[in-house]
């Protein structure tokens, strides 16, 4: 027996190789299980499928509860590839209505996808018409691995009102980055409501926890369902539009380009808003949507721009009374306050035409006739008077900052996206183009009559309007009345007093109310309505004057502000006048009388787009 | 003294028995979890691994119970017939076996299905026993001994390389350990064990540190061989001031380097530690003057060859390996990601284990492991389940059991009077140690993927059944040492 003690020291080096070894793993067990957490992600995301369950988005109506937009169920054809065994391709493409090489694209398409699994559900096809899906149903038997699922589209039972109604369209990498709610082939509203309701509308999806294993084939749900949430339907709205006046403005509208604005002054509501020329929302639905939104992306005449609130206009005649209004209220006139017209504005060698009228005139005729001389003398006394205002810069600050409370320079706030500011200058803004104190009245003269730099867009006409008919104040116009279940307290939309006397308001419809019985706009006369109104025909660069008109009614208690804006129309009285007091008309009585019926025809038969100098090829 | 004729059971190391008896249940347990199929299928059906699983188990408590009664002297005496079987087996196997995921190194008869490989490891330790009990047998300084032990030891490894069967045949170069022990020099385990820590660190490891020039990898390196280098002279020369002086140091002058990195100085680690490991070598040579040259001599070149092979170890890996061998490496040490092939078992098992946190999911909540993302997670892998389903907490017991019994056998090993007990110890500590290592490595990462089984866990009954072996008889042997005394 021979024992080495020297060697048996060794025992202790074997066993502290194991020993370090089993120290060092525990760490990394601790590295692993508690200190990093990328692990327990993955693992979830590995063992979970997170089905979905999507609910059914918020119903549509009108003002009146009629129903605008609704879901009608679509279907997409779904496969398992790994179920899928040979079939008939020849049948299923006669029952489909595709040939055999656009089905083989659409496998070949499938299979290149992210993702794309023998074991879980591939979409062949979507958006299924209902016939489709009824011939595809009675022979789906015989095409093992293949399955519907039903999926729900936008339908509309009023084809109009498609700048305002928006649709939806699958979502894109940028909205699922920019908000977590959505995953891949979800649908998000794009434009109009569809977009700025979207949250509302929506709903919230539900969830089944699903659980899956390592070929993405469903193994059960997990703990029986218990961390499943159902979905919460979207909510219905009820929009403030008028739909059938929106689709008798958009009739009057055709071959026209150019927008329609109504409000209802006392609550800010929107009747109708028309953007023309337009585009019928049912064919931005399903499988067309893409070809259709390429088609009115390519259109010269541009029909996803909604010139109703993004269309920058000058406002032309239309911006008048609220000069009127300034001066009254800074007391640069009186309503006795009389200036010349000689055919217009002469003054220091400088000649604003003006067409023949008594002369001289006080503030209510001049806005009866549309006297252009009337207030470029007001605006150049105004800006020029230092002793009131200490220099023209800041006499001209005074000026943009009552058009600014007036509606005017910045969004309105309408609940509806890319809405346009308009331009109001300030001060700055001459001093930049002419230099410090090297400008006067006369230098910008023609921003008194809704010229030069000044825009606005037909909505924002149309609220000033709003405001004179409300004799001083204006709520913030917006296109959805109420969100079923929810007390929309959505503050954007706030009451807006202008610092301007509502007597001022009182004279400036009454001067409104003259064009009317005896001026610029007899022809929106209606028989028993007394009607006020301004038309405009503002100078443009680029072609043809644009005709425009705003108007309210009745003079007393108003019901309907409306601004009608016709590019190239030439005369304000030419389009602008007739369309909106038939939209005045239609929206009051509800019928057009007899005696106009000639006015509606020809305006629904005219056509003023020839005059846009765009070319459709 | 004993009778002859006592029953053995009497004297059985119950402590062993009863580590194994747990972690063979644990090992059926987790097998059930890992091959669990939503459908509730009964831990004991024979149609569920598990199940079959038990029906091993069950067959191996009757043939450890067997081998209890057998006389151990009777391996003694058959040590090399045995051992000679099991060799002209395995190569039989080569011819006879089916190519199974190619491999050939399985034998089918009829429903089971046995691995030679396994049973073999037991026939070695035995045959590497014996050689060892033989009268005078020494390896110091022996070269015909070296040849005959290494013999034994490379004879199945070369004819399991030929049944492609890496990993078990790498497993056979644990018993190293048990040449170590039996008198072999420590610096061949040690440069073995340094040369592929150096490696595997040296590239892992390349992010940048707070000193220039140097990679984390490079510094830890730098460190071993600082640590290499006190232990050496304290340990292998027996120079405890040498020792002590070069530990002052090393330490002193990375205090200061630390010191002056955080004043804003910047510290050129490449350089500081070239110069300081000089010093110490310079140092070391001179203490040869009037210490025992040859040690000291040994320990210089030892971390002078250190430093060499830290610098070859990219040329290495850049102009000898090949692409696929390379690139198997890499996957392995996580430096490249390649998640769908190579890395992605690795990949995926760390995502089991490090699901389950610090207590886990519970018995069969896991649902990396029950969903199948780990592939071969009841063999291979199942290690995963006990992370997955038991967390932290269980796995790190798991491993403490392990370290137990690992332990627990190298005492057993000592305790022996014969040198056939002892060997034959030290040759299941070895396996054990290695399989341990490598298994449990692979699935957190830490090594390249090699299959090899995790003892008594992994599904199989050729694994259990070779542990079995492996076990039972030193059990048997142990029971009977005092007779061993006596006779």
């Amino acid at each position: 027996m021979r024992k080495d003690y020297n060697l048996e020291k060794r025992k202790y080096v074997i066993g502290g190789f194991i020993f370090v070894i089993v120290l060092i793993y525990i760490f990394r067990l601790v590295d692993l299980q508690i200190l990093e957490t990328k692990y327990k992600d993955s693992a979830d995301s590995n063992a979970f499928l997170r089905k979905a369950i999507y609910p059914s988005r918020g119903i549509i109506y009108d003002r009146d509860g009629r129903l605008v937009v609704y879901n009608q169920p679509s279907y997409d054809i779904m496969l398992i590839p790994k179920d899928v065994q040979p079939f008939d391709t020849l049948d299923l493409c006669n029952t489909l209505g595709i040939t055999k090489e656009v089905l083989l694209e659409r496998f070949a398409d499938m299979r290149r996808k992210v993702g794309y699994s023998k074991y879980s559900p591939q979409t062949l096809m979507t958006h299924l018409a209902p016939e489709e899906y009824g011939r595809l149903q009675e022979k789906l038997y015989r095409f093992p691995g293949f399955y519907v699922q039903k999926r729900i589209l936008r339908a509309y039972n009023y084809d109009v009102a498609g700048n305002v109604l928006g649709n939806i369209r699958e979502v894109s990498q940028k909205d699922m980055d920019k908000d977590p709610y959505y995953t891949r082939g979800d649908y998000t509203g794009d434009l109009g409501i569809e977009k700025s309701y979207e949250k509302f509308l929506r709903g919230a999806k539900g969830v089944e926890v699903l659980m899956r294993d390592a070929h993405g084939k469903i193994q059960g749900r997990y703990e029986d369902g218990a961390l499943d949430r159902p979905s919460v339907p979207g909510k219905d709205l009820t929009l403030s539009l008028d739909i059938e006046l929106q689709q008798y403005a958009e009739s009057l509208m055709v071959n026209k380009i150019g927008a329609v604005v109504a409000i209802e002054p006392e609550t800010g509501e929107i009747l109708c808003l028309v953007s023309s020329p337009t585009y019928k929302p049912s064919t931005m639905v399903g499988r067309q949507r893409g070809k259709s939104y390429a088609a009115l992306i390519q259109d010269p005449y541009k029909p996803l721009f909604d010139r109703a609130i993004q269309g920058s206009y000058p406002p032309g005649s239309t911006f008048k009374p609220s000069q009127g209004l300034i001066f009254l209220q800074e007391g640069i006139i009186d309503l006795n306050t009389q200036y010349p017209c000689h055919h217009g504005y002469i003054n220091g060698g400088l000649r604003v035409g003006c067409h023949a009228h008594g002369s001289p005139l006080p503030l209510l005729p001049s806005l009866q006739t549309s006297c252009n001389a009337f207030f470029c003398w007001g605006f150049k006394n105004m800006i020029d008077k230092r002793s009131q205002f200490g220099s023209s810069a800041k006499a001209f600050e005074v000026w943009k900052t009552h058009l600014v409370e007036l509606g005017y320079g910045y969004k309105l706030g309408v609940d509806l996206p890319n809405e346009s500011r308009g331009f109001i200058p300030n001060a700055k803004f001459y001093n930049k183009v002419y230099g410090e104190d090297h400008w006067s009245g006369n230098t910008i003269i023609s921003v008194s009559i809704g010229q030069g730099e000044i825009l606005a867009t037909p909505l924002q006409i149309a609220n000033f309007c709003a405001t004179i008919a409300n004799r001083g104040y204006y709520i913030t116009p917006h296109v959805v009345k109420s969100i079923k279940d929810t007390v929309y307290t959505d503050s954007a939309i706030v009451k807006h007093i202008p610092n301007i006397d509502r007597k001022h308001f009182e004279a400036v419809a009454e001067g409104m109310r003259m064009a009317v019985t005896g001026g610029t706009c007899r022809r929106a006369a209606l028989p028993d309505i007394e009607v006020c109104g301004k038309t405009g025909t503002a100078q443009n660069p680029h072609g043809k004057d644009h005709s425009a008109f705003m108007g309210f009614a009745p003079y007393h208690n108003p019901k309907i502000a409306v601004c009608v804006y016709v590019e190239n129309g030439g005369w304000g009285a030419t389009y602008g006048v007739p369309i909106g007091s038939l939209v005045m008309e239609k929206y009051l009585k509800r019928t057009i009388s007899p005696a106009r019926k000639a006015m509606e025809e020809s305006m629904i038969n005219s056509n003023s787009i020839i005059y846009s100098g765009v070319k459709k090829h | 003294m004993e009778s002859k004729n006592t029953n053995p059971l009497r004297y059985i190391d119950w402590f062993t028995v009863v580590l194994v008896l747990v972690l063979v249940c644990t090992g059926a347990v987790c097998i059930y979890a890992a091959s669990y199929d939503f459908d509730h299928a009964n831990i004991f059906s024979f149609e569920e691994f598990s199940g079959k699983q038990f029906l091993w188990i069950g067959l191996a408590s009757v043939l450890g119970l067997t081998l209890l009664l057998i006389d151990p002297r009777f391996y003694e005496t058959y040590a090399f017939p045995i051992y000679i079987g099991m060799i002209c087996l395995l190569a039989l196997t080569i011819f006879i076996a089916p190519n199974i995921k190619g491999s050939h190194s399985w034998i089918v008869l009829g429903p089971v299905s046995l691995q030679p490989a396994e049973f073999s490891k037991c026939a070695t330790a035995l045959a590497l026993a014996k050689l060892f009990s033989g009268y005078n047998f020494t390896l110091a300084g022996s070269r015909k001994n070296y040849i005959k032990a290494l013999t034994i030891i490379l004879l199945p490894v070369m004819l399991i390389f030929a049944q492609n069967e890496t990993g078990s045949a790498l497993v056979y170069f644990s018993l190293f350990f048990v040449l170590y022990r039996e008198g072999m020099s420590g610096l061949v385990l040690l440069a073995a064990l340094g040369a592929v820590v150096f490696f595997v660190v040296a590239l892992k490891f390349a992010e940048p540190t707070m000193f220039t020039g140097v990679t984390q990898g490079q510094v830890a390196v730098f460190i071993m061989l600082m640590v290499i280098m006190v232990a050496m002279l304290a340990i292998y020369c027996k120079h405890m001031e040498g020792a002590r002086n070069v530990l002052f140091w090393y330490v002193g002058t990375f205090v200061i380097a630390l010191i002056l990195h955080f004043c804003g100085v910047t510290v050129n680690g490449m350089l500081f530690f070239i110069s300081v490991l000089s010093v110490a070598c310079i140092y070391t040579l001179i203490l040869a003057f009037r210490g025992p040259v040859k040690k000291l001599l040994i320990t210089a070149s030892a971390v002078v060859v250190g430093v060499v092979f830290l610098f070859s170890v990219n040329y290495v890996f850049e102009n000898v390996l090949q692409p696929h061998q390379k690139q198997r490496i890499l996957v392995s040490l996580g430096i490249e990601e390649d998640l769908k092939a190579a890395g992605y078992n690795v990949n995926q098992s760390k995502i089991a284990i490090g699901s389950g946190g610090l207590a886990g999911k519970g018995f069969l909540n896991g649902t990396q492991t029950k969903l199948k993302f780990v592939p071969e997670q009841h063999t291979d892998f199942i290690f995963c389940t006990i992370g997955e389903e038991y967390g932290l907490i269980g796995s790190a017991t798991v491993l403490l059991l392990f370290l137990t019994l690992i332990l627990r056998i190298i005492s057993i090993a000592e305790r022996q009077p014969s040198t056939f007990g002892r060997v034959y110890a030290y040759c299941v500590a070895s396996y054990l140690i290695l399989h341990l290592f490598i298994n449990v490595g692979m699935v957190i990462g830490l090594c390249p993927v090699i299959g090899i089984p995790l003892p008594f866990f992994s599904y199989g009954g050729s694994s259990l059944w070779g542990f079995t072996f492996l076990i039972f008889i030193l059990l048997s042997i142990d029971a009977r040492r005092r007779e061993h005394l006596s006779s």
